[in-house]
């Protein structure tokens, strides 16, 4: 672990810098730190938030002041080697694409000199890495989508998109985890709720893991929509195979 | 019912000290702007520091109790008025059924805290009471309050021991320039030398657009290295971030928990007691400090809450 930095984000929380680009190998860095973390139980820790490049640790300095706390946090980055990091979790999450629910599949197709049903099947057999969360609750910044269905965002954002729509905004794939404004190219739309605040796990995903999309058709969407309404329905996850 | 919305007032929010533990999810962490402010109307009642209040912004509501119960208003003032008296600040007062709450304007400050002895019956989400009203969650049904809104007390106190003892001086006091404490980073590599000096030296106007989101400054512009943009990481409270533009935002309880602008430095725990009363036109001048001077403001006010717990449980006075 040489480059790391520690950079100061006020009197209660600290930042780990593992790096300064988007790429795997820095958000594996964090992960097993963030892990690291957890195992050791240093007390006063209040929360962590992992982004791109970091890790942001919030802690109560009436439990441990700065001094204290910043070196236990140095000594973890020497013992991470030893931590065994558990391979990560795939989140296998149903999508009806195109039609009413993937409106601007047919230009994205177009763009790319494709039919639909390539981008279909390219946008569906890729494995996402969530690199972080953010902008809003359970919105997940993916990595991993292939070029060739890259396209530009709507000239005109829509006004209201609604949650579980499905899209692609220059290289970059997600999904809208609630109704917002948005000019994403949409693709498709998922039944499962990414968030859900009164649920006990109120965000599915998590910095870290793995998405990947696949298709289904509306009468399948339908059946998992009465499910996931019922409260009945899970997400299929397993660990994924590393390389 | 308990309280009875009849005027909502500009913005009128249920909010506690926020909601931690998602913010990894991207769900931010909201809560008091004037955390103090808050803190002290609960000890005033007896109750949890961290209990939700109204946090009232700029032009108060008008509310009237169902119930009696003891209540405890802080922070700016706003100009209240109990049945046409003027309600004393910083000051547990007993209010009965029947009575009006109003606000007549604002005389300093920005935003009051209204608490009520054994705290309001609001539904904590994903742990708090707090209010995000972008995403709608928490408070009263993820929104600021409108007239019609019926909000009931959790616990109501008609009594309380020692009704006399719970008063405090006004802890708020305007002044004409604010210093905020800061202390520097987390990019303030990305300044030049230059930068950084126009930074400390310049005196800071808060211009019209400051919200609970974040504190827009006009003043002199600050110079960076290569420009305001990096890849996205962590928002502190109090995080002073400058976009390449080179006018610097304090960001606040609503701040999104990432975002790709350069931050210079941020302002200590001690005073978002004053970033929750800033509001348009007023200045401010950043001062450096060390992160221990910041931990031990934080442990002085710490103790001080706790002396006036001890001394509303005490059985004698002082």
């Amino acid at each position: 672990m040489n480059n790391v930095r520690f950079l100061l984000t006020g009197d209660t929380s600290l930042t780990v810098e593992f790096g300064n680009e988007i790429n795997e190998s820095i958000n594996h860095d964090i992960r097993a730190y963030k892990i690291a973390l957890e195992k050791a139980g240093i007390p006063g820790i209040v929360e962590t938030v992992p982004t791109y490049r970091s890790l942001m640790v919030h802690y109560d300095p009436s439990v441990i002041r700065y001094g204290a706390f910043r070196e236990k946090l140095e000594q973890l980055l020497g013992e991470m080697a030893a931590i065994e990091i558990p391979p990560s979790p795939m989140l296998e999450i149903p999508v009806l694409y195109g039609g009413e629910m993937g409106p601007d599949l047919p230009f994205v197709a177009e763009h790319a000199g494709m039919s639909e049903e390539e981008v279909v099947r390219i946008h569906s057999s890729a494995e996402y890495l969530i690199y972080m969360l953010g902008f809003t609750p359970g919105f997940t910044y993916l990595g991993g989508m292939s070029d060739k269905i890259a396209a530009p965002r709507l000239k005109q954002p829509r006004v209201k998109i609604p949650a579980g729509s499905v899209g692609i905004a220059g290289t970059q794939t997600g999904v809208y985890p609630i109704d917002s404004p948005g000019g994403w190219q949409l693709i498709g739309r998922t039944p499962v709720k990414m968030y859900d605040p009164d649920r006990e796990v109120p965000i599915l995903p998590e910095a870290g893991q793995y998405i990947k999309f696949f298709p289904v058709t509306q009468e399948e969407y339908d059946a998992i929509l009465r499910e996931v309404e019922a409260g009945t329905y899970s997400v299929k996850t397993h660990a994924r195979k590393e390389g | 019912m308990s309280i009875r919305v009849i005027q909502p007032g500009v913005q009128t929010t249920v909010q506690d000290l926020g909601r931690f533990g998602y913010q990894q999810f991207g769900v931010p962490v909201a809560g008091a702007m004037d955390p103090r402010s808050m803190k002290l109307a609960n000890l005033l009642l007896g109750n949890d520091p961290g209990e939700a209040a109204l946090e009232i912004t700029i032009m108060g509501p008008q509310l009237v109790f169902d119930e009696t119960n003891y209540i405890a208003l802080t922070g700016g003032d706003l100009g209240a008025s109990l049945d046409g008296k003027p309600m004393p600040r910083y000051q547990a007062v007993k209010v009965q059924a029947g009575q009006t709450l109003r606000f007549l304007g604002l005389r300093n400050g920005c935003r009051a805290y209204l608490a009520f002895a054994g705290g309001l019956d609001i539904p904590p989400v994903m742990g708090s009471r707090s209010t995000y009203m972008k995403a709608k969650i928490g408070g009263f049904k993820g929104r600021k309050l409108e007239a019609g809104d019926e909000l009931s007390f959790r616990d109501p106190k008609p009594d309380l021991l020692f009704p006399e003892r719970r008063k405090l001086g006004a802890d708020f006091v305007p002044q004409k320039q604010y210093d905020l404490r800061v202390i520097l980073g987390p990019q303030d590599d990305h300044f030049t030398e230059e930068g950084l000096q126009t930074f400390f030296r310049e005196v800071y106007t808060v211009s019209a657009e400051f919200d609970r989101m974040g504190i827009r400054l006009d003043g002199a512009v600050i110079e960076h290295k290569n420009g305001g943009d990096i890849i996205s990481d962590g928002i502190a409270f109090g995080a002073v971030q400058v976009p390449t533009a080179g006018k610097p935002i304090i960001m606040a309880a609503d701040r999104q928990t990432t975002g790709g602008y350069t931050k210079i430095a941020t302002v200590i725990s001690a005073d978002f007691r004053i970033l929750g009363q800033l509001r348009g036109g007023d200045k401010v001048h950043f001062v450096p400090v060390t992160v221990e001077h910041a931990q031990t403001s934080m442990m002085l006010e710490q103790n001080y809450y706790n002396m006036i717990t001890d001394f509303l449980k005490r059985d004698r006075g002082l």
